[in-house]
């Protein structure tokens, strides 16, 4: 009976491996087959951009009914005329592409277009039935008009000067006061760390109106200095990142700094900031792509001054004039998105990273 | 003297005991600390403090920009304006009906990516993870343009998949006050990659032992998903909740972008924001603006506060030492 354990497990036929195996093949096939339809979904409308932005507006009319594609009807040149491309279903039950000559109610002439030089065919039916044939038919030049007249260098050229100003306001303020956080004996600490996460639920709005009324006041608005100086005084999320990894890092280098006479200003430099280079990086990049897609307050300092809009305020004015040139609009989408998706691809590992540091150890 | 030698105190060294120059050295901390603080504290006061005393005296005050002339204390009328104003009640209805939509797709549909990424059968788990997040770092301006043209009735893909694949003619959807609302949650389904991509690493971080014992004991995988991945993630599902809420309660950029705040169709996509920018910001009306900005600043206090209370019943904290 002691042995009852053992035998099961030794008598196992070898088919329900097999058995297993295909359930688990099954498995991964469906889960990841899953996976990938909803994924294709979920990107689908870039495809949708990518192909409107190079269209012209009647190929984005005829994709109502037609292809999604951008294409046009092929015609042939016969005897110096254009002669509509036509799929035609011959008698025979086989389908040929054939150029129309002649279209009539009830039967039509058609030439071959691989042999124009052969007797004109007769066909029976009502050609307007007949499907065209369709050539790729494509329009960069789309894009060349949405850069000039949305001034895109202009706009790019205002997002990269705002966001690298306030990515230096950023860097400095949020390192020190994550400094002053990790390692400091300051009274209240706790309390004040507290006070930093909470403002996170702050709503803007409330403190929107004073600022803007101060700034309107003191000739701010109009320029680039209500969006680049805030970020010179730290914020809750890029503090909370750092801090979270500066606590991270063992004490004793600091303490053997310090021993040498290393006073707290040196010690950030030469110590903690070269341990923490990818947190540095993650919290730069946040603000990077922050500042290349915030709309809300770029929109209301800068409006009137279309000279000094960033790129995001720049698209939605130019939509807002070209709303009856779809395919501008989906390249200007397009031109607006590349860098910060380019960034993301080169450093996704410190997006994904950044993001799970701040969300789960809250 | 036998008087206690005090701990060691962050930052102080070691080899000295309690002598005059620790103290001294424990001051000489503090002020740094003082010191390294300091952007944040002058921000903190110059960006939010006095902003938000100087709105909540505004909401007490005849005070247009564009009437510079006329700023007089005028007590509690704008508050009693609030009912005057029907725009108020509009954009508040409007702000709630919306929340009510999205805001359980918007914590369900990370919940169900994050599981997905997370299950073992799941083969090139960095690509798809790297995907669902990707749209996340779209632009809101180039996404909403996107989704306006993906939604078109006519040559929008959607209604096109509709009519091709189940026969349905699609519905208007940017053009009818009905259609509106999953028209827009459906925009906002680019805007889950932080919320999944918390979820996914913190159901990464349940402790493996705990399924095995359940398996033992016969659970099944949804027994197991449900008494055992969500209490584990119910912090983090609850962070979610509380970042979706405020940022439902501060929504903005989406249907002002796609209907040039105008509020159509109808008065649909009159966001209660929406109102606010139109009357501070097209009107200039600082005092009636800090007013909708301070109601806004208390319904926000009160449902973050009401669901903290909540959250005693069902959030699970494994560690003690959690903030949230």
């Amino acid at each position: 009976m002691a042995s009852a354990s053992a035998t099961p497990q030794q008598q196992r036929p070898i088919p329900s491996f097999y058995q297993r195996d295909m359930r688990q093949f099954a498995l991964y096939a469906l889960v990841t087959l899953f996976t990938s339809m909803i994924l294709v979904a979920f990107l689908t409308p870039f495809a949708y951009m990518f192909l409107t932005s190079f269209k012209t507006k009647d190929q984005i009319v005829d994709s109502a009914t037609g292809s999604i594609l951008p294409v046009t009807n092929a015609t042939v040149t016969y005897e110096g005329e254009e002669l509509p491309l036509l799929i035609v279903d011959m008698p025979d039950g086989t389908q040929q592409e054939l150029a129309l000559l002649n279209g009539r109610r009830r039967d039509s002439t058609f030439v071959d277009p691989n042999n124009l030089d052969a007797e004109p065919i007769e066909w029976e039916g009502r050609w307007r039935t007949l499907k065209p044939v369709t050539v790729p038919e494509w329009h960069p030049e789309n894009y060349a008009e949405a850069w000039d007249i949305a001034n895109f260098p202009r706009l790019m050229f205002n997002t990269v000067a705002i966001a690298f100003v306030g990515l230096i306001g950023t860097l400095i303020s949020c390192v020190m006061v994550a400094y002053a956080f990790a390692r400091f004996p300051i009274p209240g600490k706790s309390l004040i760390f507290l006070v930093l996460i909470s403002t996170i639920i702050l709503p803007r709005q409330v403190m929107l109106v004073p600022l803007f009324a101060f700034f309107s006041f003191i000739g701010w608005t109009g320029t680039w200095l209500p969006l680049i100086v805030p970020h010179f005084f730290a914020n809750a999320y890029n503090v909370f990142l750092l801090r979270q990894y500066f606590l991270q890092l063992p004490k004793d280098l600091d303490e053997a700094a310090m021993m040498d006479g290393a006073n707290p200003v040196q010690i950030l430099l030469y110590v903690i900031v070269p341990q923490s280079w990818p947190v540095i990086i993650s919290v730069a990049l946040f603000h990077l792509v922050f500042a290349w897609n915030d709309y809300f307050e770029p929109l209301i300092y800068t409006l009137g001054n279309p000279n000094i809009q960033p790129i995001a305020v720049g698209i939605q004015q130019f939509n807002f004039r070209y709303s009856q040139q779809p395919q501008l609009i989906q390249a200007t989408a397009l031109l607006g998105m590349l860098v910060p998706v380019i960034l993301f691809f080169l450093a996704q590992r410190f997006f994904m990273r950044g993001v799970v540091i701040t969300g789960v150890e809250k | 003297m036998q008087q206690a030698i005090p701990p060691p105190t962050e930052g102080t060294q070691r080899t000295k005991t309690k002598t005059k120059g620790s103290n001294d050295l424990i001051k000489q901390q503090r002020m740094w600390g003082w010191f390294f603080l300091s952007p944040w504290i002058i921000g903190f006061l110059a960006f939010t403090i006095v902003p938000m005393i100087a709105s909540l005296v505004f909401s007490f005050m005849e005070f247009n920009l564009a009437r510079p002339d006329e700023i007089q204390w005028i007590g509690l009328d704008n508050y009693r304006n609030l009912f005057n104003d029907p725009l108020f009640g509009v954009s508040l209805a409007v702000t709630f009906r919306f929340a009510i939509i999205s805001l359980p797709i918007g914590m369900i549909l990370p919940i169900a990516i994050a599981a997905l990424m997370n299950s073992e059968y799941l083969i090139g788990k960095r690509f798809f993870r790297t995907l669902f997040y990707m749209p996340y770092i779209v632009p809101i301006v180039s996404a909403v343009y996107i989704w306006q043209g993906m939604l078109g009735t006519e040559t929008g893909w959607l209604n096109r998949v509709l009519e091709w694949w189940f026969g349905v003619e699609g519905p208007r959807w940017l053009d009818s006050t009905t259609w509106i609302y999953p028209a827009l949650v459906i925009m906002g389904l680019w805007g889950i990659g932080n919320a999944y991509l918390i979820t996914l690493a913190s159901m990464q971080g349940v402790p493996t032992q705990l399924y095995e014992a359940a398996k033992v004991d016969g659970a099944t995988a949804l027994r197991r998903f449900y008494s055992i991945t969500l209490p584990m993630i119910s912090p983090v599902v609850f962070f979610n909740l509380i970042l979706s809420v405020i940022g439902l309660l501060r929504y903005f950029e989406v249907p002002f972008i796609l209907k040039s705040g105008t509020g159509q169709p109808g008065q649909s996509t009159l966001f209660y924001n929406i109102h606010f920018y139109k009357t501070t910001f097209v009107f200039l009306d600082m005092g009636y603006g800090s007013t909708l900005a301070w109601v806004l600043f208390a319904i926000t206090m009160v449902l973050t506060i009401l669901l903290f209370a909540t959250a005693r019943y069902w959030v699970y904290y494994a560690s003690e030492e959690n903030v949230f």
